[in-house]
Formats: structure tokens, C-alpha cells, sequence
């Protein structure tokens, strides 16, 4: 699984809003730290600020803070919010003479992505924070 | 896995200590809370099996008023398909009333000292792929996927 210019910018977003869920952070701040598209960041948290993961604050020292709760929301939840996941159908066609092939390809598409998406649902921001302090440690 | 002053502040709440033969109820009553399905014979071999044993940890949590709470089982598994000694965790459940007090986290770090005390350096689990609620608590403890995968496949088909 190959993720998004988008999901790679939300989870960046998320992630570090997530931190410190009292600081509020510009999102030319975000681009700039995370080297990516300040057009492009915005976009993606106004989708995030729809999906009630982050909110916007206004006014002097304004910018943008996670109101999520980071020991319940999962990678996966935001992952899906940018990605199309399929964890029935890989896409390869199994029609035609013979439907074999695509199907058993389409069987081990199917059971990757059933682990990637797995590993996302198992993995809460609190859980990526604490991984990322242990091994700065 | 917990901090220092995670620990401290539950110390007195409830503590962890080696199951016995007449805790084999109260666990097969938590797993049937968690599971929908009795299986006192299974939690008697269980006991049986891992209950005093050396390098077999099966671990009780009891709150002050001595109700078991929780409990965790493991061992120390060694050379299966390469693999050097380490330890495996293969059941645990948490009374569903008493989630969410770091019970289950206590267990863990239990179950931890004991296997590193037997002179492993590895803790290892296996779940369904689609139990997210043990998933996500193995992977809080600081647990991420390891160099083994499992396989399976039906008997019975291709001549097997």
C-alpha cells in the first residue's frame, strides 16, 4: 500500500496536532516542518476539520489543534478519510477464458491488504507517539 | 508498557500473584463475560498446564477485596521453525468492569518480568487479525509485527 500525497499530509498534520492537543499550529507552520504543499495541507485539513479530527481556531496565535481522542482514533481512520480501500476485490478481472488467474491474484492482493488494514486499526495515535518517544530515547 | 508512576499509582488497587487451582472459576467466568462461551474444562487444563510451573507464567490480578480481575498466561517457547527461546502470551482477559484501569497493562508488565527472569529477551503473541480490541492493546504496550507469519490453509482439500 502505497499512500496518497493526501493521507501522507494528514497523517503528518494529525500526528504532530496530536502531540500536544493544547498547542494550535498554523498550517504554513505544518507545511513548512514537514516539507510539503501549503495549498495542498490546507485542503487536506479542512477534510480533517470535517471529519471532527482537528479544529480550526481563530484569531491572534490562531491555527489549527487535534480535538480527537488520541488513545481511540487509529491510523486507519485517518488513512481512509483520503484512501480507497478494498479489502474484498484487488481489481483484476476474472472474467474471460480463464478467470483463474485473476482470481488468485486478487486472493493475494486481497489478504495484503487485509493485513495493511489491520495494522492500521491496531495502531491509535497515542500508540505511534509513544513509539516514536521510545526510539528517540 | 506502563511508566514507573503508572505503577505506584495503582499499587494498592489490586495486585498481580500466580493463579491457584481455585482461581479456575473466576477465570473461566471473566473469559465467558469476554467470549459469550464456557469453557471451565479448557481453563482447568489451563491451570493444570501452566498453574506453579518453571517457565510456564499464568498470572492472576485481584482487586482488595480478593475478585479476581484479570488474568494473563505465557511461556517460554524455543526453536520452533528457527525461532531462539522467547517468550509467548497466549490468553488474556480483563473483567470487562474493570477495563480500562491499566489491568491488563500491570498483567502484561507482570507477565514481562517473568519472562525476562527466565532469560528470554523477546515477548511474542498471536491474534485474529480482526480482534482490534486485543490488537490495539498489544500494540499500546509497545508490540509491532515480527519476523514470523502465520499460514493456514482447510484440510482436506488437494489430497491433503
Amino acid at each position: 500500500m502505497r499512500l496518497q500525497k493526501a493521507t501522507q499530509c494528514a497523517l503528518f498534520a494529525v500526528v504532530e496536532l496530536a502531540r500536544d492537543s493544547e498547542r494550535q499550529i498554523s498550517a504554513a507552520d505544518i507545511a513548512e516542518k514537514f516539507g510539503i504543499s501549503a495549498n495542498h495541507l490546507a485542503k487536506v485539513l479542512r477534510d480533517l476539520a470535517r471529519a471532527r479530527l482537528v479544529e480550526s481556531m481563530r484569531g491572534a496565535g490562531g491555527g489549527y489543534r487535534f480535538c480527537g481522542n488520541a488513545k481511540r482514533v487509529t491510523l486507519y481512520e485517518i488513512v481512509v478519510l483520503f484512501e480507497d480501500i478494498d479489502t474484498h476485490d484487488a481489481g483484476f478481472p476474472e472474467t474471460g477464458e480463464d478467470p483463474d488467474i485473476g482470481h488468485a491474484l486478487n486472493n493475494v492482493m486481497t489478504e495484503i491488504e487485509q493485513i495493511a488494514v489491520s495494522t492500521l486499526k491496531s495502531i491509535t495515535l497515542t500508540t505511534l507517539i509513544k513509539q516514536m518517544e521510545r526510539s528517540s530515547h | 508498557m506502563s511508566t514507573e508512576a503508572d505503577r505506584a499509582e495503582n499499587i494498592g488497587k489490586f495486585s498481580i500473584r500466580g493463579a491457584q487451582a481455585s482461581d479456575v472459576a473466576a477465570v473461566t467466568g471473566i473469559d465467558t463475560r469476554i467470549t459469550s462461551h464456557s469453557k471451565p474444562d479448557y481453563w482447568a487444563d489451563m491451570f493444570e498446564r501452566y498453574g506453579n510451573r518453571t517457565n510456564r507464567f499464568f498470572l492472576i490480578a485481584e482487586d482488595q477485596e480478593n475478585t479476581v480481575i484479570g488474568f494473563i498466561i505465557g511461556e517460554v517457547r524455543a526453536w520452533e521453525f528457527g525461532s531462539k527461546p522467547s517468550g509467548w502470551v497466549f490468553a488474556m482477559g480483563v473483567d470487562p468492569e474493570n477495563r480500562l484501569n491499566k489491568v491488563g497493562t500491570t498483567l502484561f508488565d507482570a507477565m514481562c518480568d517473568c519472562l525476562a527472569k527466565a532469560g528470554v529477551d523477546t515477548v511474542r503473541t498471536m491474534l485474529a487479525r480482526d480482534d482490534e480490541l486485543n490488537m490495539t492493546f498489544f500494540r499500546s504496550q509497545g508490540m509491532m509485527g515480527g519476523p514470523f507469519i502465520q499460514l493456514e490453509m482447510p484440510l482436506g482439500n488437494d489430497g491433503h
